[in-house]
C-alpha cells in the first residue's frame, strides 16, 4: 500500500476547517473570519432568523477551560447592560452545538482606530476621542469599567461612528449605580474577578495600563484607571505612537494638549482627571479655543489663543481701524 | 443676551465710536454732537436689524452679507445728505460703515442667544 501524501496547503485547509465552529443546527451561517484574539475568533456570520450579518465571537476550542466560556458569556452580559451608540451591541450569546461558547454582536464595518486615525486631521481625531470618552463615561455611569481601552479596541465605522469593543476584561463596580440588581451584580462580579485573576495574571495592555492595574490590586482600579487608558489613546492620536510609561509627553504645537495627556496619565489616580467626562471637557475646551483646566497658560499664549479664537472679529476690528487711519491721513493731506 | 439686544448694544457702541472719530477731521469738528447722535442712531438701527436677521438665519456668511448690506445702505443714506459745508463724505462714511456692519453681522452670528421661544421648541 502506497503512503498517503498531503500537501502543506491541503493540511492547512484541513486544520482551518477543523478549527471552524460547527454552526449546524444554529441560526447562524459562517461567512468568513474577521479577526482572532487570544482565546476566541471573531467570524462574519449570517443570522438566518433576523436576516442580517453579525459578528460571531466563538471560543477557539470546544473543550476549552470553562472559565473562558464563562468569561465570554460575562462579556455578553456586560455589553447587554450598555445600550449606547458608542458601544457595540450584543444580540445573542450561548453555546454552539459543538460545545463552544459564542456571543453574537453587531457587525461593525470600518477600521480600527489606529488605522482610521492615519487619514484624519488633529481636530477630527479629537472629535473621535470625545465620542470614545462619551461611551466610556456612559459605561462608568452604569457602574462598568472597561480596563482594556486601547486604539485596537475602538472601531471607527464608515460613517464616522465610534464603537468601543472588547469588554472581556470589564469590571462591574459595586459603588457606582448599576442596572444589574445588587445580588446578581455581586455574584457576577465575584465570579468574574475569580475567573479573570485566578492564575495571578495581570490583565490588560501594558502601554495603556495604569500602575494600580499592573500591580494587580483589583480593588484599587476605578474609573480613573480607564481615564489613564484614555490618556494613552489621546496621546496615540496626537503623536501616532503608543504611549511609553514615565516618558514626558511631547505634542507638536500644543503644550495644552500635552498637559491634558500628562494629567490623564498621571501615575497617581488622585492627580488624574476624576472622570472620563472631565477629560472630555478639557478636550472640548481645547476645540472651542478655551483654556484647559490641566494647563496654566502664559500671557502670550492666552493672547495667541484668543486671537485664534476670535480671528475674524479681530481682523474686522483691525480693518476698521486701518480704514479709519487711512481716511484720516487722506483728510489731512 | 439675545442676538437682537446684542446687535442693538454693539451697533450703538460702535456707532458712538464711529461718530467720535469725526473729531479728527477739523472741518466737521464743530458739528460733532450731531454726527455722534446720527452715527449712534445709525448703529442702533443696523445693530437691531442684523440681530433680528441672526435670530432667523443661522449662517456666518449670510450674517456678514446682511451686516455689510445694512451698514452700506444706512451709511449711504447718511452720506447722501449734504453736510453743513455742502460737501458729501461718501468714502469717509460708507467705508467704515460697511466694516461696522460686518463686525455687527459677525458678532450677532457667533455670539448671543437665540430667542427663548425658538430654542425651546421641540419637535412633536
Amino acid at each position: 500500500m502506497s503512503p498517503l501524501f498531503i500537501s502543506d496547503a491541503e493540511l492547512d485547509r484541513l486544520r482551518r476547517s477543523a478549527a471552524e465552529p460547527d454552526l449546524a443546527g444554529s441560526r447562524y451561517e459562517l461567512r468568513g473570519q474577521l479577526g482572532r484574539g487570544g482565546m476566541a475568533t471573531v467570524y462574519r456570520a449570517w443570522d438566518a432568523v433576523l436576516d442580517r450579518e453579525v459578528a460571531l465571537k466563538v471560543l477557539d476550542l470546544p473543550e476549552a477551560d470553562p472559565a473562558l466560556a464563562a468569561r465570554l458569556l460575562r462579556e455578553a452580559r456586560v455589553l447587554a447592560q450598555l445600550e449606547h451608540p458608542g458601544i457595540v451591541p450584543v444580540h445573542d450569546a450561548g453555546e454552539l452545538p459543538d460545545g463552544r461558547a459564542y456571543c453574537a454582536m453587531k457587525r461593525v464595518e470600518g477600521s480600527r482606530l489606529d488605522d482610521a486615525a492615519r487619514e484624519l486631521t488633529r481636530t477630527e481625531r479629537l472629535r473621535l476621542f470625545l465620542r470614545i470618552c462619551d461611551a466610556v463615561a456612559f459605561a462608568h455611569s452604569r457602574g462598568i469599567l472597561h480596563r482594556d481601552l486601547k486604539p485596537e479596541n475602538v472601531m471607527v465605522g464608515s460613517f464616522g461612528e465610534v464603537l468601543v469593543l472588547d469588554w472581556g476584561l470589564a469590571r462591574i463596580v459595586a459603588d457606582l449605580p448599576a442596572p444589574v440588581p445588587g445580588n446578581a451584580r455581586d455574584e457576577l462580579e465575584e465570579r468574574n474577578e475569580r475567573e479573570l485573576t485566578r492564575h495571578g495574571a495581570v490583565l490588560g495592555t501594558p502601554a495603556y495600563m495604569p500602575p494600580e492595574q499592573s500591580s494587580g490590586v483589583v480593588s484599587a482600579v476605578d474609573q480613573r484607571s480607564d481615564v489613564f487608558a484614555l490618556g494613552g489613546i489621546l496621546q496615540f492620536l496626537l503623536t501616532d505612537a503608543p504611549p511609553s510609561a514615565g516618558a514626558e509627553v511631547r505634542i507638536d504645537g500644543s503644550k495644552a494638549l500635552a498637559a491634558a495627556c500628562s494629567k490623564a496619565r498621571a501615575l497617581s489616580p488622585d492627580e488624574r482627571y476624576p472622570s472620563a467626562r472631565e477629560l472630555a471637557g478639557d478636550i472640548e475646551r481645547f476645540l472651542d479655543g478655551r483654556p484647559l483646566t490641566a494647563y496654566r497658560e502664559s500671557l502670550f499664549e492666552r493672547g495667541a489663543r484668543l486671537f485664534e479664537r476670535y480671528q475674524t472679529a479681530t481682523l474686522l476690528v483691525l480693518a476698521y481701524l486701518f480704514v479709519r487711519t487711512l481716511l484720516l491721513l487722506f483728510a489731512r493731506q | 443676551m439675545n442676538k437682537a439686544w446684542m446687535g442693538l448694544v454693539l451697533g450703538g457702541i460702535l456707532g458712538i465710536f464711529d461718530g467720535l472719530t469725526a473729531w479728527f477731521t477739523p472741518a466737521v469738528r464743530p458739528f460733532i454732537v450731531g454726527i455722534v447722535i446720527g452715527s449712534t442712531f445709525k448703529g442702533l438701527i443696523a445693530g437691531v436689524l442684523t440681530g433680528w436677521f441672526a435670530r432667523r438665519v443661522n449662517s456666518l456668511a449670510w450674517g456678514l452679507a446682511f451686516g455689510l448690506g445694512i451698514g452700506l445702505l444706512l451709511a449711504y443714506l447718511v452720506a447722501a445728505m449734504p453736510s453743513a459745508t455742502g460737501e458729501h463724505y461718501y468714502w469717509q462714511i460708507m467705508l467704515p460703515g460697511a466694516i461696522v456692519g460686518l463686525i455687527v453681522g459677525y458678532a450677532t452670528q457667533r455670539f448671543g442667544q437665540q430667542s427663548a421661544d425658538r430654542s425651546s421648541r421641540q419637535p412633536a
